[in-house]
C-alpha cells in the first residue's frame, strides 16, 4: 500500500542575490538530500528503463541463446491477445467498484469518526487496525472464511435467509462471487486509510459555515453537498488519486484467492505469470512497462482533469 | 450513531477473530461444523487447541516459519533504517535549507510511490538473477528501498517542516554551540517524527508481497511469501491452521504497536497532506 504525506509548503523568503552563505546553503542542500533522491532514482528509474529494453526482445529466460530483437513484436502480441484485455477490463472493474465504496463507506466513517462522541477513540483506533494487517494475510482471512469446507459465511447467509441460501455455494465456482470477495477484502483492508485521509479533510471545515447554513434552515444533504463536499474537493481527490493508483495494482488479494481462475486475472497479476512463472522476459517486461503508462496516465489524468496540487503551493 | 459504531466495529473485528479462531481449532473441528459454534466460525472450548502455533514454531513447519520470520525482521528493519536515515538528511535539508531543487525531490519520491511493483520485479528478476542477487536478503532491501524511501521522504518532510527552527537560533543566543543547540532543542523536537516515520515504513514494507514472492525461491523468502506457498503434508490438506496460525503471530506485534502509537500514526499518515 503507498501511503504519501503531502507536501509541506514551502514558505521562505526569496533570496536577496547569492551570497556566500547562500551558496553555502545550497550546496549543503544537496549534500543532504542528494544520497536520498539518487537511491530512489536508481531503485526505480534503472529497472524501468531496463523494462523497456527487454521489452523489445523476445527472450525467455530458459533458452538466453533465441533472444532476439523484434522491437514493438511484443506489444502487438499483447493487445492482441483476448487474456490481456480481460485482465485490464478486471483491474478497472475492482478499481472502480472498490473505489467508490471505498469513498462512500470511508466519507460516513470518516464523518462519523468527526462527529460521534461516544465510542469515538474506540472506533478511530479499531478504524486503523485493518491498515496495520498484511494484505496476504486479509486474504487468507477472507478466503477461508468464504471457502465451503472452512468457511462460515455460508452458514450465517443460511441462517440469515432461514435456510434459502446453499450452504454450499462455491464463491470461487463464478466470476462475478470471485470478484465481489476480492472487492470486498480490498475494501475492507483500504477503507481505513481513504477515511483518515478525508478525515483530515473534514477536520480544516470551519463549522461556522456549516453552522450557518444550518441556521439558514438548510437540511442535512444541502450542507452536504452545498458546503461540506465543496470545501473538502482537494482532499477527496488526493483520497481518491491515491487509492485508484493502489487498486490498480492489486496483485495480492487476487494471487491469494483465485490465482487468475474464473478469468478474474488483473493486468499485475498477468505481469508476474508472464515474468516469473513463464520466465518470458521480453513479454513480462512489455506487459510491467504497459502497466506503468497506464498508471502515469491515470496520475496524469487525475493532476491534470480534476487539478489535483500534490506538492505544496496550495497556500 | 453508536449503532453505526457498533457495526463498523464489528465488520473491522471480524475477520481477525475469525483467522485467530482458525488458529485454534483442533483437526476434527476444522472438518465439522458442528463442532464449532456462530456457524463453523468459532470452535467449542473443548476443540481449542495451540497445537497449530506447536507447529509453525517448533514443530515439524518450524523449519519454513521461523527462517521466514527472521528473513522478514532482518529486510524490513534494515530497509527501514537505511530509509529512514537517508530520508532524516534529506527532509531535514528540504525543511530547512534553502536550495532549488526541493520541488523535483518531493515529485520524484511522489512519482516513485505510484510506481507499480511488479513493474520493477520484471527487470529486477533478470538482473538479479544473472548477477547472483536473486533470493538474497540484500536482493530484497534494494527494492524494499522503492517502497520505503519516498514514504519516509514525505511523511518526515511533512513533520519537520512542523519544527520550529528558530529555537535553534534562539539557544544559540542563549549561549548554546550549534551542536548544543540542535541536540538539545531539534532532536528532542524532530525525534516522535522520526520514530512514527520509522513504524510507517517498516508496516510498508512488512506488506509487501509482489517482490517476496518473485525475488526469493525459499533462502530469503519473508513471511508473506512462505505463508502463499506453505503447503500441507499431503495435496489433499489444507495447512490453514498453521497458515492462520503464522498469520496471527505476525499481526499481532504490528497490531500493538499500531493501538500505541494510533495517534501519532494517522497524524503521521496524513499529516499536512490534504490542505484545502
Amino acid at each position: 500500500m503507498s501511503t504519501v504525506a503531502t507536501a509541506p509548503s514551502t514558505t521562505r523568503q526569496p533570496k536577496p542575490g547569492l551570497t556566500d552563505r547562500a551558496k553555502g546553503e545550497r550546496a549543503l542542500g544537496w549534500k543532504l538530500a542528494g544520497p536520498a533522491f539518487v537511491v530512489m532514482l536508481l531503485v526505480t528509474a534503472y529497472p524501468i528503463f531496463q523494462a523497456i529494453w527487454n521489452s523489445l526482445f523476445s527472450f525467455r529466460l530458459t533458452d538466453p541463446a533465441s533472444r532476439k530483437f523484434v522491437f514493438l513484436g511484443n506489444y502487438v502480441t499483447i493487445v492482441t491477445d483476448p487474456l490481456f484485455w480481460l485482465a485490464v477490463g478486471n483491474t478497472l472493474f475492482i478499481t472502480v467498484v472498490t473505489v467508490v465504496v471505498e469513498l462512500v463507506i470511508g466519507m460516513a466513517l470518516a464523518m462519523l469518526m468527526n462527529k460521534v462522541i461516544w465510542p469515538r477513540k474506540t472506533l478511530r483506533t479499531v478504524v486503523l487496525v485493518p491498515y496495520s494487517i498484511i494484505t496476504v494475510v486479509s486474504a487468507f482471512a477472507w478466503f477461508y472464511g468464504v471457502q465451503i469446507s472452512t468457511g462460515f459465511l455460508n452458514h450465517w447467509l443460511e441462517a440469515l435467509t432461514f435456510g434459502a441460501w446453499d450452504v454450499n455455494f462455491n464463491w470461487f465456482g463464478h466470476w462475478w462471487s470471485s470478484m465481489l470477495v476480492i472487492c470486498m477484502s480490498e475494501i475492507w483492508k483500504t477503507t481505513p486509510f481513504m477515511s483518515l485521509l478525508l478525515l483530515s479533510g473534514l477536520a480544516q471545515i470551519d463549522g461556522a459555515m456549516e453552522e450557518a447554513a444550518k441556521v439558514d434552515g438548510a437540511t442535512f444533504w444541502q450542507r452536504m453537498f452545498k458546503v461540506v463536499l465543496p470545501n473538502m474537493k482537494a482532499a477527496i481527490m488526493v483520497a481518491v488519486l491515491f487509492r485508484t493508483l493502489d487498486a490498480f495494482r492489486i496483485f495480492d488479494n487476487v494471487f491469494i484467492m483465485t490465482q487468475g481462475a474464473q478469468n478474474t486475472t488483473t493486468f499485475s497479476l498477468l505481469a508476474y505469470d508472464q515474468t516469473i512463472n513463464r520466465v518470458e522476459i521480453g513479454m513480462g517486461s512489455a506487459i510491467s512497462v504497459l502497466l506503468f503508462l497506464s498508471v502515469l496516465l491515470i496520475a496524469a489524468i487525475f493532476v491534470r482533469g480534476f487539478k489535483v496540487d500534490l506538492t505544496g503551493g496550495r497556500n | 450513531m453508536g449503532i453505526a459504531s457498533l457495526f463498523i466495529i464489528l465488520f473491522t473485528i471480524i475477520p481477525l477473530l475469525w483467522i485467530f479462531s482458525l488458529s485454534v481449532k483442533s483437526t476434527e473441528a476444522q472438518l465439522d461444523p458442528s463442532l464449532n459454534v456462530f456457524g463453523n466460525f468459532f470452535p467449542k472450548p473443548s476443540e481449542m487447541t495451540f497445537k497449530n502455533y506447536e507447529l509453525i514454531l517448533t514443530g515439524g513447519a518450524s523449519e519454513l516459519f521461523v527462517p521466514a520470520l527472521i528473513n522478514s525482521l532482518v529486510v524490513c528493519l534494515l530497509a527501514t533504517v537505511i530509509a529512514v536515515v537517508l530520508a532524516m538528511f534529506c527532509a531535514y535539508a528540504i525543511a530547512r535549507l534553502d536550495f532549488p531543487g526541493k520541488k523535483i525531490i518531493l515529485v520524484t519520491a511522489l512519482a516513485v510511490s505510484f510506481f507499480p511493483v511488479i513493474s520493477l520485479v520484471t527487470p529486477l528478476f533478470n538482473v538479479w538473477s544473472k548477477i547472483g542477487l536473486f533470493d538474497t536478503r540484500i536482493g530484497l532491501i534494494i527494492p524494499y528501498l522503492s517502497l520505503t524511501l519516498p514514504l519516509a521522504i514525505w511523511t518526515l518532510s511533512a513533520f519537520f517542516q512542523q519544527i520550529p527552527w528558530e529555537m535553534e537560533q534562539a539557544a544559540q543566543v542563549d549561549g548554546a554551540t550549534s551542536w548544543q543547540a540542535f541536540r538539545k532543542v531539534i532532536v528532542p523536537l524532530a525525534s516522535p517524527g522520526v520514530f512514527t516515520t520509522a513504524i510507517i515504513t517498516f508496516f510498508t514494507a512488512w506488506n509487501d508481497f509482489v517482490f517476496a514472492i518473485s525475488l526469493t525461491s525459499d533462502k530469503a523468502r519473508t513471511v508473506p511469501a512462505a505463508l502463499a506457498f506453505f503447503t500441507g503434508a499431503s495435496q489433499f490438506e489444507q495447512p490453514f491452521g498453521a497458515i492462520s496460525a503464522a498469520a496471527v503471530i505476525v499481526t499481532i506485534p504490528v497490531v500493538i504497536l499500531v493501538l500505541l502509537f494510533q495517534q501519532r500514526i494517522v497524524s503521521g499518515l496524513t499529516s499536512g497532506a490534504v490542505k484545502g
